[in-house]
């Protein structure tokens, strides 16, 4: 179990791609995900808006994070997927980073490792 | 029972009157005093939903952390408001020929509102050519709370609970009726040929220079102009604005339709329904032109303007909301428009923090609404107009300022900078709107 390896992997996306993202993975068999609504910037940085004739700047705009656990083998097409999934070639599509996963636990049933995915 | 069956035997018979031009022109019996009344009571239900409207309008267009204490200053102006117009400012507003300063300050003064008996009978009523004196003040009361609802948006945020209501108190009980006593109670304004149908003047241009006076002395909100720059702080429920400016749409029929005053004759049931559609007309024309006008601007259509764009197209048609052609009222409430989308913007580069914008929209377009009679009115002169305006604005000005300024004197009318940056809803109240939600 132990020597299995698997990967954590977090997106920043576009809101409005959350629902390809999922269908994707989905087709992948990638078992559970977790979203949250986020907010920041990278180099699309904020916006600027009027509100009353006032100009203003808005510094963080909203994403969608998405959170998944994977065994390393699936990784590479896990990302792959993803990013052909929420891209839409303009700036502010947003970021996947990748990590090492130490250990999972379903708290149900104890199981560890990629068993717990 | 059958004194109420009578009565709608004589409004059923009056409809066959009404109807059939070659009879009289008045419905007999007692129908002028029935539906007359009627008008009153009718009007004044929808104006007094307008304190609905100016409650939601606020309440979208503060932030989320003063919600709550938003709803509480417009649940407890409008009752407070009848509590001063019923101890004072009814009869200070209606002398009706009793004065103590001629045409200037009224005789009746200080008496409480009285109704007539239970179950009157026809010789016993007040004025039995013209309506109820409950129904009359329950209508005129409604302008009353109306008033003193346009301060409260204006200083949201900053404002403390208690020395508004304090303001609130004297607004309604001595400032509004004490003017359109000058106006409405037959004073010298009425006498020199002011002519202000619903209150363009009386009642908004009041509110708005009510509520000029205490921002005035109150100031900004913490952080709104920063560095020589306007800081937005954008309202929390646009869908309460805009259900709030609907409401105040409908309430407005009864507000400029009730102001005919009259309900007994073809004349006046015809003047009724051209006040009815102008009305609406005008708060078309001043919405149509704040999203056209914000588009070309901006770049972008501003909802809050929009909205405040419909509201100041209703206060411009309220002076005078009969003699207009439709298209002209559509005009006329189209400055208004106008007014709201450049006042705005104005009012900020002079660091006047208009939280809901309700100094454009009662204050300059109840001005322009006032000097727009004379467009459509061969009995109003612009001079004369202008002479009301400037009288009852210097006086709302200067009664509203020292008031302002005596209250504060004494207890300090602004919440601290720690509890202007917590919220007022968890620092006065400690209560929030939606207790439920994390921010």
């Amino acid at each position: 179990m132990k020597g299995l390896k698997m990967k954590y992997i977090i997106a920043i996306i576009q809101p409005g791609k959350l629902d390809d993202v999922h269908s994707t993975l989905l087709e992948l068999g990638v078992s559970g995900l977790t979203v949250t609504e986020v907010q920041g910037y990278g180099r699309q940085k904020g916006k600027s808006e009027i509100y009353r004739g006032a100009e203003y700047v808005v510094n963080f705009l909203p994403k969608i994070k998405v959170e998944v656990a994977v065994p390393s083998k699936l990784a590479p097409k896990v990302v792959d997927a993803i990013k052909t999934s929420s891209s839409s070639g303009k700036i502010g599509d947003g970021k996947i980073f990748t990590f090492d996963l130490a250990d999972a636990l379903r708290i149900r049933t104890g199981e560890t490792g990629q068993a717990a995915l | 029972m059958s004194n109420k069956l009578s009565k709608l035997l004589i409004v059923a018979s009056a409809a066959v009157f009404v109807s059939s031009p070659a009879l009289a022109q008045e419905v007999p019996g007692h129908g002028v005093f029935i539906l007359n009344s009627l008008l009153f009571l009718i009007g004044g239900f929808l104006v007094m939903f307008m304190a609905c409207g100016f409650c939601m309008l606020e309440a979208g267009l503060v932030r989320a952390k003063n919600t709550t204490m938003q709803l509480t200053k417009n649940v407890a102006l409008f009752s407070l408001a009848a509590v001063g117009y019923y101890l004072i400012g009814y009869n200070l507003m209606y002398p009706l020929d009793t004065w103590a300063i001629d045409k200037v300050f009224s005789g009746v003064f200080p008496a409480v509102a009285v109704m007539e008996a239970v179950g009157v009978t026809p010789d016993k009523v007040d004025d039995l050519s013209y309506a109820a004196t409950g129904s009359d003040f329950f209508f005129q009361l409604m302008f009353c709370a109306a008033t003193a609802s346009i301060v409260s948006g204006v200083l949201a945020e900053r404002i403390k609970l208690w020395p508004f209501l304090a303001f609130t108190f004297m607004l309604t009980a001595v400032i509004y009726p004490l003017q359109a006593s000058w106006k409405w109670g037959g004073g010298f304004l009425d006498a020199m040929g002011f002519l202000d149908f619903a209150g363009s003047t009386v009642v908004h241009s009041v509110g708005g220079w009510a509520a000029l006076a205490g921002v005035l002395i109150l100031g900004p909100r913490i952080g709104k102009y920063k560095d020589g720059r306007v800081v937005p702080m954008p309202g929390a429920n646009l869908p309460l604005a805009t259900l709030g400016t609907f409401i105040l749409w409908l309430g407005w029929f009864g507000f400029n339709g009730g102001s005919q005053l009259a309900m007994g004759t073809v004349g006046d049931v015809a003047d009724i329904s051209r006040i009815f559609a102008n009305t609406n007309a005008a708060a078309a024309g001043g919405a149509l032109v704040a999203l056209a006008l914000t588009q070309v601007v901006y770049g972008k259509v501003d909802l809050t303007m929009v909205l405040n764009g419909a509201l100041a197209g209703l206060v411009s048609i309220t002076a005078e909301p009969l003699t207009p052609t439709l298209g002209v009222a559509t005009l006329i409430g189209g400055v208004g428009g106008v007014i709201v989308v450049f006042a705005v913007p104005l009012l900020d580069k002079l660091k006047i923090d208009d939280v809901v914008g309700a100094i454009p929209v009662h204050l300059f377009a109840g001005i322009w609404g006032t000097l727009a009679v004379a467009f459509t009115n061969a009995d109003a002169s612009f001079g004369t107009q202008i002479i009301g305006i400037a009288i009852v604005g210097a006086f709302t000005l200067v009664a509203s300022g020292v008031v302002w300024f005596v209250i504060n004197s004494i207890v300090g009318i602004r919440v601290s900078e720690e509890d202007e940056l917590a919220g007022l809803d968890s620092a006065e109240l400690g209560m929030d709107s939606y207790p439920e939600f994390s921010r």
